[in-house]
């Protein structure tokens, strides 16, 4: 996502674009807040997240002492959103991160070995992509018992086979003819046409299959943090504070309210991003 | 320094071709059993239809992959095998000019960029060496340092091919094959990629093999033209004979169907039947179905490439030495 | 066709292979299977017993082929809660599953396949761009979510319907308008993309430039082309029958696998979490085999490639 949202000013200049759509315009300074939010949630948070504050139990939200209210502890729901969200974008980013570099370099080594280290891969995408990754990851978390880094790399494997084919695909028929088949005739060394030649020309592909893993990866967090089963307290995520929150559903909707709001947006918002710069890089359409 | 640069004895290569996803695999024999020699300093033509195994040719030439069988020597001395850090070495000495100069390109980097590749490859001079060599290498092929900032998709068709010329010529190679080098490009600006071929050819005595369908312009810049058909060549001899008399009725209906001043296209040979299909090679000689003089032999026996006189060697049962000649 | 559907069939043994190779490669690496299964107070003689009963001595490729063995022979262990064999529990829950998954799954057709062509036939009016806005909500609101909020509005606020529980058939419909409302929206965005492709191709264009009624375009032309990409999709979803509700379910404390899955995992009751991975890897080995026999019947090119093989 950081490479998608830094991309885009020099891609503005080189197209000469008159002006980015409102909606995309939003969708960035949303994504920009929310990094922003991550990087210094302990700062902005009025309350640290576990503060509790007795007295003001379930507050309603719009009170000068908690602007979004307290939960059933009168823990801050403001910090605790704030806190959720570094944490939930901490491990979409790790995750989106390692499936990205773990795909795009498993369908590069396919591209170059061909023959069984091909088929291997293919094999793998294929089961992969033919098995719901929720129930996957319920079994392994099952198996691992929980924590956070075995979280990111579990999410980690979220769609990497995506990146796979894709690099494989274009580094093949780049192999096949073209730049990479010219470089190679040079001499260059496997890893040079590769991460010098390959990989920029089809790192705007790349960008664009993240803005649709992104997404998905925050939406299965959640959805395993909901269930109990992802982020565990004391630490807070996005998808927990939901899960909380849904047992005061009568009397404090605002402490579920929050949060699910935050997963909403934020998903549009890459969503956004991503079909405005699927309509603009994609490499067909230069 | 008389030895050949350049030495093929019978290298053939197959390729298993499947008939839709699961049809089963065809033996498409794109090349089979071709010898050629090229001398230092001279260009070899290499004429053909698509189809005819001249791409695939110069790639075994090169070493880009492997003959199944028979041996391509360079400079006396055996092609290093593929992939190999002796193989990635030497492609410092002989190179490859590509059909699409767009496609050769790399169009995230500027030109100047590339043409320094090599020798950041090969690690050739110092950097400011390097920087040096690109200037010049850009006045070699008539551009300026300016062109060289730009991108390959801010500069033209023959101007990108200018370019692959000069990272091709960046190490100083010995040998270059050019593959269709110029029927990408407008005839106008054709003549001039082919001039500044042939100047630089004789400025750095390059040994040149030339690919390409289009007879006036292998004509212009090869020594030896060799024609081929369905994977094999069918007439090999010194450019100026071959186009003045050609032997093979393949080579002859190729020569009169070629635009040359001087000759009227009234005396035209019209083949007929359909363009050759590796995948399916007629028996005996690929040509017989399309060949207007075949005879019931031509159907089941194979000709075998052999000298007629003179430095031409034909592969039709037809011509046998000098006495048929005159025939044609 | 034979050799397309050999090379199906042996693709989906193939899968089933993979998915028992991962749950024992995970079962190793979590731990020893003894004080896994027997847990951590066990007696020493008794967890000797158990390494020897289930051959957790024996050399790891021997150990693989009686994993295999066991499960082709049912094994599939017991749970850790109450002893019974975890494929009876799994068993007994699934018919609870279907009751919300196969209404849904219906709704989702109906809504969403109807909803996408005529959004693709009517591409930019307000009804493509409601299409297109509702699709796009479905897939950012997660299920969860939408849940909540359904329950919100209509038990909450409203008290039309039950929030949670297994009662009365009153208790399906909420969980039922969950699943079916994501997967309509999805389902209505990939039918319209898949329709507006069909609809660009040039042998659409042929046929009405060549005076060809439109309506008999569509009809024979353009929808059974369109079929093809979304019998895919829907073949997946098939495939997420048993399994797609585990949201659902557990918001709505459905007693069905998805909510038992949810409880074994959080148990860690690993005959039972194990047990649920190979049901949906059958369920989703089937029904992909089922649309790859479809195809043979929806793809004429596929026939014709066929019968020359």
């Amino acid at each position: 996502m950081t490479d998608a949202t830094l991309k885009v000013t020099p891609i503005r200049r080189r197209f000469g674009l008159p002006a980015v759509p409102i909606s995309v315009a939003l969708a960035v300074t949303w994504i920009v807040a929310m990094l922003l939010i991550a990087a210094f949630a302990e700062k902005i948070a009025p309350y640290g997240f576990t503060q509790l504050d007795l007295r003001n139990r379930l507050a309603a939200p719009g009170n000068a002492a908690h602007w979004l209210g307290t939960d059933e502890l009168g823990r801050d729901v403001l910090s605790r959103l704030l806190v959720s969200i570094r944490i939930s974008l901490l491990i979409a980013f790790g995750a989106t991160a390692i499936s990205a570099v773990v795909g795009t370099m498993l369908g590069f080594l396919a591209a170059h070995f061909r023959g069984a280290v091909e088929q291997l891969v293919l094999m793998l995408s294929d089961f992969q992509a033919s098995m719901p990754f929720l129930i996957m990851a319920l079994a392994v978390l099952a198996f691992f018992g929980n924590s956070l880094p075995l979280l990111v790399g579990l999410m980690g494997l979220f769609g990497w086979e995506r990146y796979a084919r894709i690099a494989r695909g274009l580094a093949i028929s780049a192999n096949a003819q073209g730049y990479a088949a010219a470089v190679r005739q040079l001499g260059a060394t496997p890893s040079r046409i590769y991460l010098r030649h390959i990989l920029p020309n089809i790192a705007s592909t790349l960008i664009v299959s993240t803005t649709l893993v992104f997404p998905e990866v925050i939406l299965m967090e959640s959805g395993l943090s909901f269930l109990g089963l992802g982020v565990q307290p004391p630490m807070t995520s996005l998808g927990n504070m939901v899960g909380y929150g849904r047992e005061y559903l009568t009397r404090a909707p605002w402490i579920m309210l929050a949060p699910a709001t935050t997963i909403v947006v934020t998903t549009l918002a890459v969503s956004v991003i991503g079909d405005w710069l699927r309509d603009r890089l994609d490499p067909t359409l230069q | 320094m008389s030895s050949p640069l350049v030495e093929v004895s019978a290298i053939s290569r197959t390729y298993a071709m499947r008939s839709g996803m699961f049809g089963r695999a065809a033996a498409v024999h794109a090349v089979d059993g071709v010898s050629l020699t090229i001398a230092r300093g001279q260009t070899l033509g290499l004429v053909g239809e698509s189809g005819s195994g001249k791409s695939t040719t110069g790639r075994l030439v090169l070493g880009l992959e492997p003959p199944d069988r028979g041996a391509v020597r360079f400079d006396g001395k055996p092609m290093t095998a593929l992939g190999t850090t002796a193989w990635r070495a030497q492609r410092a000495r002989m190179q490859m000019i590509f059909q699409d100069p767009l496609g050769a390109l790399d169009r995230r980097l500027p030109v100047a960029t590339q043409i320094r590749e090599p020798l950041d490859i090969h690690g050739i001079g110092t950097p400011a060496m390097r920087d040096d060599r690109v200037r010049e290498l850009l006045r070699a092929v008539e551009l300026t340092p300016a062109h060289g900032a730009r991108y390959p998709g801010a500069l033209s068709g023959g101007q990108r091919q200018r370019i692959v010329l000069a990272r091709a010529l960046a190490t100083k190679p010995d040998f270059l094959v050019c593959d269709e080098p110029v029927s990408a490009l407008d005839v106008s600006i054709q003549a001039q990629v082919v001039n500044l071929l042939c100047d630089l050819q004789a400025q750095l005595s390059l040994t040149l093999l030339f690919i390409s369908h289009d007879l006036r312009v292998v004509r212009q810049i090869s020594n030896v033209v060799a024609v081929m058909y369905l994977g094999r060549i069918v007439e090999i001899g010194s450019a100026d004979d071959l186009f003045a008399r050609p032997e093979h009725p393949y080579t002859q209906a190729l020569v009169s169907a070629s635009p040359a001043p001087g000759r009227r296209s009234a005396g035209r040979i019209v083949l007929s039947g359909d363009p050759p299909n590796p995948a399916a090679r007629p028996a005996g000689c690929a040509f017989h179905p399309r060949c207007p003089r075949a005879i019931a032999r031509c159907a089941s026996e194979v000709p075998a490439l052999s000298a007629v006189g003179g430095d031409r060697q034909v592969a039709c049962h037809l011509v046998t030495g000098a006495a048929t000649r005159d025939a044609a | 066709m034979g050799r397309y559907f050999a090379v199906r069939i042996g693709r989906a043994a193939l899968t089933i292979v993979l998915v028992v190779t991962f749950a024992f490669i995970v079962l190793r690496l979590s731990g020893d299977p003894a004080l896994m299964i027997l847990g951590p107070e066990a007696p020493p003689e008794v967890l000797a017993a158990f390494r020897k009963a289930w051959g957790l001595d024996d050399p790891i490729w021997a150990q693989y082929f009686d994993y295999f063995g066991a499960i082709a022979r049912g094994e599939l262990g017991r749970s850790m809660r109450d002893g019974r064999p975890a494929i009876e529990l799994v068993l007994e829950r699934i018919p609870a599953t279907l009751a919300l998954t196969l209404p849904a799954f219906f709704f989702k057709v109906a809504l969403g396949v109807p909803a996408g062509i005529y959004a693709a036939l009517h591409r930019g009016s307000g009804i493509d761009r409601a299409v297109m806005m509702t699709a796009v909500a479905g897939f950012t609101v997660p299920s969860f979510v939408l849940a909540l909020l359904l329950v919100l509005v209509f038990a909450v606020q409203l008290g039309w319907l039950p929030s949670g529980g297994q009662d009365s058939w009153r208790h399906a419909i909420l969980p039922i308008a969950t699943l079916s409302l994501g997967g309509a929206a999805v389902l209505a965005r990939f039918t319209r993309s898949a329709m507006l492709e069909v609809l660009g191709q040039p042998y659409i264009r042929a046929a009405s430039a060549k005076g060809v009624p439109w309506r008999k375009v569509v009809t024979s032309h353009a929808l059974p082309n369109a079929a093809i990409p979304t019998v895919t999709i829907l073949g997946f979803m098939v495939g997420t029958l048993i399994a797609g509700a585990v949201v659902v379910e557990s918001v709505f404390a459905w007693p069905g696998v998805g909510r038992l899955l949810v409880v074994a995992v959080a148990n860690r009751d690993l005959a039972v979490v194990q047990c649920i991975l190979l049901l949906v890897a059958m369920t989703m080995v089937t029904s992909n085999l089922i649309v790859d026999f479809l195809y043979g019947f929806l793809d004429p090119r596929l026939r014709s490639k066929g019968a020359h093989a």
